[in-house]
């Protein structure tokens, strides 16, 4: 129970650096759930963070479950309301706003700005997460032909990854 | 009024950007619940097929600009969208009822992934085939990056800004806000208003 405020703040803190999508938040959250607080291990984080990718909905509901484990049912709620809730508020103020920013000549400037630097904070949570998900041969195939796949046809990046969980149980186990 | 009378007025008013009243918060609601529980790999194309093309609540140029106000703001750009889809219907509830329905089937699912994980998260065969998943989620994510950039990089500067911050986080190891904050600085200076004369630049 007592680690309820600590993940409010943990939670509310990290859907602030979402900018661009969740991954952009992996480092932090790597630093905070795994080393700080010490809620799960970091192969823990990158598995919850992977089968959350074969969920429907939002990509990020992998904090559920670290939610749960830290604090019960009013964990996962609790984590719920403070990643969703301050940037929910967030976009509704700025979405009311955007037309009449619409003559602000920074408006595109931002845009155009931020563009670069998220697509960074994206490929800097994938780093975090390769350094943990890659190792040895395997792995790296399993990821270089996920990305060519995706990349040359078009197919429900879900359905890959639940190939990924077969191709890994024929791989690993022995 | 009737769906078809919906999307006969909708069809008028198409290029005038005017946007239909009369969308209850219940059907804001079930469409985003029904989004929510079934977007597997990835829910913005399941938003355009829903929004644009079946309910036809917002046209694609509005789909667009909403997205990519999404994509500005912290937050995932599933959950922005249903809080600018839902506030455009009806407001702040119909943004709440929107992003409610759009989180409530993912949570409950990872909520039961997460007691099972607990549970048999150490048998052979599931560390087993976590491996694969985990390898495989990041080339979705290297994916994610390559398309992004295809779409919204432009000139060789927007990838040294791009470098720059994923120097400044993995390398330097940097707070995510720090670098935000700094590299975003820099960007946003680098793309400020120029005046017409100046805009032939761009290579």
């Amino acid at each position: 129970m007592s680690q309820i405020p600590a993940l409010v703040r943990v939670f509310a803190y990290l859907s602030l650096l979402t900018i661009g999508g969740g991954m952009a938040a992996f480092p932090e959250m790597k630093i905070l759930t795994v080393e700080v607080h010490q809620w799960l291990t970091f192969p823990q984080l990158i598995h919850l963070y992977s089968v959350g990718q074969m969920a429907p909905g939002p990509n990020m509901m992998m904090i559920v479950p670290i939610g749960e484990w830290a604090g019960g049912v009013l964990g996962a709620i609790a984590v719920v309301l403070a990643f969703f809730g301050p940037t929910a508020v967030l976009t509704f103020i700025v979405g009311r706003l955007w037309n009449k920013l619409e003559k602000w000549p920074w408006r595109r400037s931002i845009q155009q700005g931020l563009a670069p630097v998220s697509i960074g904070l994206l490929l800097a949570g994938c780093f975090t997460m390769a350094k943990g998900a890659i190792f040895g041969l395997e792995t790296a195939t399993i990821a270089v032909v996920v990305l060519l796949i995706l990349l040359n046809y078009k197919i429900n990046p879900a359905l890959l990854i639940l190939v990924g969980a077969v191709v890994g149980v024929f791989s690993f186990t022995r | 009024m009737s769906d078809t009378d919906t999307k006969l007025v909708l069809a008028r008013e198409a290029d005038t950007g005017v946007v239909q009243a009369g969308v209850s918060i219940g059907q804001i609601f079930l469409e985003f619940l029904i989004i929510g529980a079934t977007s597997f790999g990835g829910v913005v194309p399941y938003l355009r097929e829903s929004l644009v093309i079946k309910r036809q609540w917002i046209d694609d140029k509005e789909f667009v600009e909403l997205l990519s106000i999404s994509q500005s703001l912290p937050g995932l750009n599933a959950t922005n969208m249903a809080i600018l889809v839902g506030g455009k219907l009806r407001r702040a509830l119909g943004s709440l009822a929107a992003i409610i329905g759009v989180c409530l089937p993912g949570a409950v699912i990872m909520y039961v992934v997460g007691i099972f994980y607990r549970s048999h998260g150490d048998h052979v065969w599931v560390t087993a085939a976590l491996k694969g998943v985990a390898a495989a989620a990041v080339g979705l994510i290297l994916s994610t990056v390559v398309g992004l950039s295809k779409k919204s990089l432009a000139g060789k500067f927007d990838f040294v800004f791009m470098a720059l911050t994923v120097i400044a986080v993995n390398r330097l190891h940097q707070s995510v806000p720090r670098t935000l904050v700094a590299v975003g600085f820099l960007a946003i200076l680098f793309h400020r208003p120029r005046k017409e004369r100046k805009e032939s630049v761009s290579p």
